[in-house]
């Protein structure tokens, strides 16, 4: 587990490029700085300047080597690099409220970003007018969307959203792509169809995370609350309410594995049993230092008794890696089929690595299906 | 000018009310919830049954009802019977309830602290700390986020 600490404010967002040697992240105001990793520690090689608010959401698409970053000004910038500058380019998306989340496509071609205009806005490059156009995901979206998600299949997007429902759209832009192949969650894709709405949760929808094949879409929301949508000719819903604070984001490592983490500062495992149609508890994914064990002198029980009713004492200091909620939770080798590392940034702004392999050494009974 | 401000009755005009993308909750009908059977409580908890009482007093909640009074008479009900419980049998008590049992005994004992009475307030303490370790944060957090509540 090797954390990194680059600022006191908390980081917004984050985004690795292709090779894991540079990340692009928001650092509570309104640019992007990307940092390079030299040894073992990082320097800052660029920083974006351009959006006029916050930046809540970077996304770096691996192949193309585009950085597409949103923000509470409303508007949204594709940046390209030429020779050793990043040049932004305008994408007006038509919304009258903030932008919060931003997701490249599986092939690239297009992207989503998730706004407080309740709508999404899917946007893609017209060649004969060298011009990004978007077009609206309105209906039935009835609050902002947090989170996005892409299927594997290029064309369905899955939306959390703050009217306490998950769904999965379709995003099929005829100009760009052929007819999609059917899918679990359907087989007529038409532009802004819900393929699937959730139900039964509480809470605003943090995060969302599609499986790697795409037959299985999870979310967590702010009811403390995780659960796991089988695609199929009726959608089978399991959800786990956990006994943790709400989660904010959540990604499988596994078919049948997810990782998410919240506020409670580390991330926890939670394992989708298909056949018992269950979801559980996996263990939580943090390794606390221990503590050296000081006795107690019968001054401080008293003491203990008087203040607090209680005579144990409880050290006020979190024993976890991240000092702060975990806001963002992203892949870096593997990909959400086989995942062995993932990194995690949050409001401490510090990036923590996790891997795996070492996780799963270090916890007994901690068992990765 | 002296004429349109004479009347300030528009101050106490609801703008939310006619906001055309107000949020509007799903209707789940909840018209035929009746809450927990009273007369079966009762007699579980004169026939000293009470970890029966508990069971019965969680059934049917009032949750999607609108009618305040079937929510007020499940209230008293629920209290009545976490009441008479020993302090020592509480523990055993919200370790036979499942996790649904769990964050509806949490539901009902932040009800309850909304209206205190003679000595309710204490046993509710007592019971919210048993229900704690049970549910853990994530059952308060459940209470705090539900729509729609006992």
């Amino acid at each position: 587990m090797a954390y990194h600490s680059f600022q006191l404010e908390p980081i917004s967002c984050h985004a690795w490029n292709k090779d894991r040697t540079q990340i692009a992240l928001c650092p509570n105001d309104h640019d992007v700085h990307i940092y390079k990793k030299e040894g073992s520690g990082w320097s800052k090689s660029h920083v974006l300047r351009e959006h006029n608010g916050q930046v809540t959401g970077i996304d770096w698409a691996p192949e193309s080597n585009r950085i597409v970053t949103c923000g509470t000004d409303r508007n949204a910038y594709v940046w390209t690099l030429k020779g050793n500058v990043w040049k932004p380019t305008l994408v007006i998306l038509r919304i009258n409220r903030a932008a919060r989340c931003v997701r490249w496509s599986p092939k690239e071609n297009k992207f989503a970003v998730g706004s407080g205009s309740r709508l999404i806005s899917v946007c893609y490059f017209e060649q004969d007018n060298d011009w990004w156009v978007c077009k609206h995901i309105k209906k039935p979206i009835r609050s902002t969307i947090l989170s996005l998600d892409w299927h594997p299949n290029n064309v369905l997007l899955a939306a959390g959203s703050c009217d306490f429902k998950c769904r999965i759209f379709s995003a099929y832009i005829k100009e760009l792509e052929d007819k999609p192949a059917p899918t679990s969650w359907g087989s007529k894709m038409p532009f802004g169809e819900v393929m699937f709405e959730s139900s039964g949760t509480a809470g605003w929808v943090h995060g969302v995370c599609f499986s790697g094949s795409g037959n299985r879409v999870a979310w967590a929301s702010h009811d403390s609350t995780v659960a796991v949508a089988e695609g199929g000719k009726s959608p089978v819903i399991t959800t786990l309410s956990s006994v943790t604070l709400p989660l904010l984001c959540v990604t499988f490592i596994t078919e049948n594995s997810l990782v998410a983490a919240g506020h409670d500062c580390y991330p926890a495992l939670f394992v989708y049993d298909a056949a018992k149609g269950a979801l559980t508890f996996g263990g939580k994914l943090d390794v606390p230092k221990q503590s050296a064990q000081r006795g107690m002198t019968a001054r401080e029980r008293f003491q203990n008794l008087d203040k607090k009713a209680t005579v144990e004492s409880k050290e006020a200091v979190l024993e976890s890696l991240h000092k702060n909620s975990i806001s963002q939770i992203s892949i870096l080798e593997g990909d959400k089929a086989k995942c062995s590392k993932f990194c995690t940034t949050g409001m401490d702004g510090g990036m923590a690595v996790w891997d795996v392999k070492t996780l799963e050494s270090a916890m007994k009974d901690l068992k990765i299906v | 000018m002296s004429k349109n401000t004479v009347s300030d009755r528009f101050r106490k005009v609801d703008v939310d009310e006619y906001d055309e993308n107000k949020f509007v909750d799903e209707e789940d009908g909840g018209e035929n919830q009746s809450g927990p059977d009273e007369a079966e409580v009762d007699s579980l908890i004169r026939q000293g049954n009470l970890m029966g009482a508990l069971q019965a007093v969680l059934k049917n909640p009032p949750i999607n009802t609108k009618n305040q009074n079937v929510k007020d008479r499940a209230e008293v009900l629920v209290l009545k019977v976490l009441s008479s419980f020993k302090s020592s049998d509480i523990e055993k008590a919200v370790q036979a309830l499942d996790k649904n049992g769990v964050d509806l005994l949490m539901k009902y004992i932040y009800k309850g602290f909304e209206r205190p009475s003679e000595n309710s307030s204490a046993i509710l303490l007592q019971w919210h700390e048993k229900a704690l370790s049970a549910g853990g944060v994530g059952s308060i957090v459940r209470v705090l986020t539900a729509r729609r509540t006992v």
